[in-house]
């Protein structure tokens, strides 16, 4: 009888680590030519606002005196308004507080949403049932109007306040998502061996459940992003939102709707249009990422063989 | 043999399914034949292809896959069909049988309603005509008022009445061929053999053969006729049960049989494992797909695939892909001589000290039955746990066994919650929970940690073997140098690469995972471990490894293991002692040989020789005790012994003066055999009867 080799000591199977994961995912989501073309704008549309105004001569706050009300033009690219001020330099300035708004308006919305739902979920209970009371009392209010109303209020202030207002009122169905995923998860085995080894409870909700929502997490951040820079541009176009001295792209198109319909019609377009490609570009990105991150939602083809 | 023609001749059958990672080759040239009205097996672990080969025979496999080969069906072609061809011989000639039959069934539908379109779709009969077949089907699927059952929906079904519908509208068409997969895997023990003696009425009644799928070799032993091994995708041993089971002539079959742990076999009993894990589908090295795993391997097999031959020694009907076959036949090697002998591990009870780590006296959990989203009212409690006494000594292995539904689940849930129980007491190390500060409560968690069933869901995906392990550290206040330390240890321990601990858990097959499992549960050093169906997600060759890494460790480190089981054999083979659990009660408990040699409890009788023994002959010979029906609901248990509803005892040998004891009162757990023995069982008319 041959030899017996020494027994083999078990080494992994599979190469599915977690940087292979990534990159199953990068994959996945350079797949998808529209993601890829969203993704590619807004990074263009961020250099816009924050690169642009370095190389461009016109400042935002600066009139020039020589050219009122004037057409898009070598000097001045995207014209003038009525007082002076650059329409380019204008514009850019505007999409970095739409821009920020969106961003962190999203960060916190989806944080809110997090917190409140997997706290909903995990300790069930008098916690669940307040935090539902309370998510099902904000979804019955109106938002627009409640901001409207409180506008004044934040005048002259920091438009942070607005910026926590705005996710005050977007986070309530994604924390009832976060809250339903929470129900399954806290019965998941790997949630029970924490508890059982004595691990608190707070630090199960942020070590186990959040990151394994990770993906949800940033697929509804993302789309957020593109609500809340919507929600900005009502309430900025009405005066509730952006007060000036600060602008943004709603106080831009709400300031210049009205030329929309005569010859100086470019005050309008410029920032409206940019606007539609941001909105349009980010939500790309959102479906891109939902479905690389999460392919059986999506239309991606479906994993490996059914083998058994 | 009789000269008929095959009923179903497959050749040469392979089929691959595109990927990300490249092509899988689920299967790579199956060829098997069945002869009209004799049981074919096929035989594999999870990957093997072999449920894969089924499906392309019955051409339900998705259009990506490729199929090449030939399936001939009564002399027919059977591959390159339209599906509309195909519909006409599948559920008509061919049926075929699934393991979860919710999936199979429409929910929407009442199951009568599913049954008689079956038989309309292949005969032409009027809807009433079709209806009363129905239920007459049900009836011979043995479905108690089989009238009033057809109007009910499938959820309103349990499995195994559910198996059972599937069988009556498989039988609906009297096929000549019926495909069973995995019929009675997600099924109790005793609901199995009910499965499996209905399946074979049904192919009595019919004259039908039947293609059955499983990995349990104990199933398979009793039922076929014939059996094909298949692994990686190929067919590596084929022939009669007994030449198979009795004269296997390769190694993964010889391990296969070796790694099972059998009921007949005295514990502590050893099993040889099969080291490593099945390779994966995707860009298969040339060779003999069991070389990394086989201990005979020479350098041969590492390049030439080989293929099946005859046996020469044993029956005519008997092949095996080995190159060195032919010399296991002449030597007539066994398991051991082929896999290295785990160490010898005669049980040292001397090491069983009279201290209980655990006591559990009168444990009650009773769950509120409630209706009603808003207004919570209360229909009902749900008795899942009943009033239990356990005791696990220092060094002592205890085995709870149960079917689903029996209460095991909640009762180690209790114990590991710590909680307050609501009636009755829980002692952890001579402490009571009741008592405990939360302070207390943590302290003690320390000393008794748990290894959950499925080893994909018990560690979080996203954390890397290291994190995964320092947890349980980390939240007990372990210095970091002395967690990076233990660590290493750890993994040596059950048998990982310390150098393992970046990797993520998706890297780890399913038995690695569940020793990085066992690994995070002994990070800090308790005394009990709870074992919840520790082995039972695992591949059967998979199984022993884990099992012998259990025993070690239990020597070693002087643990107690509260194993949670449904599989008795696993039990046998594992405990000291043993607790049969039934409807939230223990009906019986005591040495685990006494138990098992002479069960008293006609529950235990029956578990026992319900379960399957990996050894046709003596499978033939047993004498099975099929008990009937289902585990009643908890919600409402039978008066008097919870178990007369399902007692053979009770139906058939009781008197009824006997019989109105049994409803009347409530047996207590009470001392049976020789005095002095811890062997109690809660039956008023409790006998040692030898079985098997
Ligand atoms: S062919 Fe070689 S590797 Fe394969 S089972 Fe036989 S001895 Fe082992
Ligand atoms: S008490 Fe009666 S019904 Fe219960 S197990 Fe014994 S014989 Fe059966």
């Amino acid at each position: 009888m041959a030899s017996l080799p020494s027994p083999i000591v078990e080494s992994p199977v599979e190469t599915t680590g977690n940087d292979s994961r990534f990159r199953l995912i990068l994959r996945r989501f350079l797949r998808r030519r529209l993601a890829i073309a969203g993704l590619s704008v807004v990074l263009l549309l961020f250099a816009f606002a924050y690169i642009g105004p370095h190389f461009y001569k016109w400042r935002y706050d600066q009139i020039d005196f020589e050219a009122f009300l004037q057409h898009p033009s070598a000097t001045h690219w995207f014209g003038t308004t009525q007082n002076g001020f650059d329409m380019l330099a204008l514009t850019m300035r505007g999409m970095q507080k739409s821009l920020i708004i969106g961003l962190i308006g999203a960060v916190l919305s989806t944080g809110i949403a997090a917190v409140a739902g997997a706290t909903a979920g995990y300790f069930a209970g008098w916690a669940d049932r307040a935090i539902v009371a309370l998510i099902d009392l904000i979804l019955v209010l109106p938002g627009f109007l409640i901001i409207a109303i409180l506008s004044p209020a934040f005048h002259g202030r920091t438009w942070l306040i607005f910026v926590v207002l705005l996710a005050a009122f977007q986070w309530m169905i994604t924390a009832r998502v976060i809250r339903s995923m929470t129900l399954s998860m806290k019965e998941r085995e790997f949630v029970y061996a924490a508890r059982f080894m004595g691990v608190p409870d707070w630090k199960i909700i942020f070590r186990h459940i959040l990151p394994n929502m990770s993906s949800f997490l940033i697929i509804d951040a993302t789309i957020n992003v593109s609500s809340l820079i919507l929600a900005e541009v009502g309430l900025s176009f009405f005066g509730f939102g952006v007060q000036p001295p600060d602008i943004s792209l709603g106080t831009l198109i709400g300031d210049h709707w009205e030329s929309a319909q005569t010859a100086n019609g470019y005050q309008f377009y410029f920032p409206a249009i940019l606007l539609v490609v941001l909105v349009l570009s980010v939500n790309l990105v959102g479906d891109g990422l939902r479905d690389a991150l999460d392919p059986n939602a999506g239309t991606a083809a479906g994993k490996g063989a059914g083998s058994k | 043999m009789t000269q008929s023609r095959p009923l179903l001749e497959v050749k040469s059958l392979s089929v691959t399914f595109p990927s990300e990672a490249g092509p899988v080759e689920a299967v790579r040239g199956l060829s098997y034949h069945v002869m009209p009205g004799e049981v074919m097996g096929i035989a594999g672990e999870s990957g093997s292809g072999k449920s894969v080969s089924s499906l392309a025979v019955m051409g339900l496999l998705p259009r990506r896959a490729r199929i090449a080969g030939s399936v001939r069906f009564e002399g027919e072609e059977l591959l390159g069909r339209g599906d509309k061809d195909l519909s006409a011989i599948r559920g008509g000639k061919i049926a075929m049988i699934f393991q979860d039959p919710l999936s199979a069934l429409t929910p929407v539908y009442t199951v009568g309603d599913q049954i008689a379109e079956a038989v309309q779709v292949h005969q032409t009969v009027s809807k009433q005509a079709a209806m009363d077949r129905a239920v007459e089907l049900l009836n011979l699927a043995g479905i108690p008022n089989p009238r009033e059952r057809a109007r009910a929906f499938p959820h309103e079904f349990s499995g195994g009445m559910r198996q059972r519908a599937m069988i009556a509208m498989a039988i609906a068409n009297n096929p000549k061929l019926i495909i069973a997969d995995e019929p009675t895997t997600a099924l109790d023990v005793t609901i199995q053999a009910q499965i499996l003696d209905l399946l074979l009425k049904a192919k009595e009644a019919t004259g039908a053969a039947i293609v059955m799928i499983t990995h349990d070799l104990g199933v398979m032993a009793g039922f076929a006729d014939r059996l094909t091994i298949m692994y990686a995708g190929k067919p590596l041993e084929a022939g009669a049960v007994d030449d198979l089971y009795y004269r296997p002539r390769m190694p993964y079959t010889i391990g296969l049989l070796g790694s099972i742990p059998r009921i007949d076999a005295a514990p502590g009993t050893p099993l040889t494992p099969i080291e490593g894990s099945p390779p994966s589908l995707t860009n298969l090295p040339p060779g003999c797909p069991f070389t990394p795993r086989c201990p005979m391997r020479v350098d041969l097999c590492r390049k030439v695939e080989p293929d099946l031959v005859r046996m020469n020694g044993s029956g005519e009907e008997h092949f095996a892909a080995c190159h060195r076959s032919a010399e296991i036949e002449q030597k007539n090697l066994t398991g051991l001589d082929i896999f290295p002998a785990p160490a010898d591990r005669t049980r040292d009870f001397s090491r069983v000290s009279d201290v209980p780590v655990l006591r559990i006296t009168g444990l009650k959990k009773h769950y509120p039955m409630v209706r009603g989203a808003i207004l919570h009212r209360r229909i009902g409690t749900i008795q899942a746990v009943d009033g239990i006494d356990l005791e696990i000594r220092e060094g002592e292995t205890l085995g709870l066994v149960g079917e689903s539904g029996c209460g095991k689940t909640t009762t180690i849930m209790e114990i590991l919650s710590l909680a307050r129980p609501s009636s009755g007491a829980i002692e952890v190390l001579d402490r009571k929970t009741a008592g405990m500060t939360a302070q207390d409560r943590f302290q003690i968690r320390r000393e008794i940690s748990v290894v959950f069933q499925d080893p994909m869901a018990s560690i979080d995906p996203r954390m890397p073997i290291s994190d995964i392990l320092a947890e349980p550290m980390l939240t007990h206040g372990v210095p970091a140098d002395e967690r990076a330390r233990r660590i290493g240890e750890l993994l040596k321990m059950v048998g990982l690469r310390p150098e393992h601990t970046s990797r993520y858990p998706q890297e780890f097959s399913g038995g690695q995972r569940q020793r990085i499992c066992i690994a995070r549960a002994l990070a800090l050093k308790p005394k009990l471990l709870v074992l919840d169906e520790p082995v039972s997600a695992l591949d059967v060759s998979i199984r022993a490894g884990v099992l012998n890494l259990l025993e070690e460790l239990k020597a070693e480190l002087g643990l107690s293991y509260l194993f949670v089981a449904h599989d008795l054999s696993v039990v046998r083979h594992i405990s000291d002692r043993v607790a049969v659990m039934y409807l939230g009660r223990i009906v019986e408990t005591g040495e685990v040989n006494c138990v098992f040699n002479h069960p008293a409890h006609p529950y235990t009788q029956a578990l026992l020789s319900a379960a399957p023994l990996p050894d046709p002959r003596k499978e033939r010979a047993r004498r099975r005790i099929i008990l009937k029906g289902d585990l009643p609901s908890p919600a409402n248990p039978p008066s008097g012994c919870r178990f007369r509803t399902r007692c053979q005892k009770f139906a058939d040998e009781l008197n009824d003066q006997q019989r109105q004891k049994c409803i009347d009162v409530d047996p207590v757990l009470c001392e049976h055999g020789n005095a002095g023995s811890d062997h109690r069982a809660a039956c008023h008319y409790a006998e040692g009867g030898k079985l098997n």
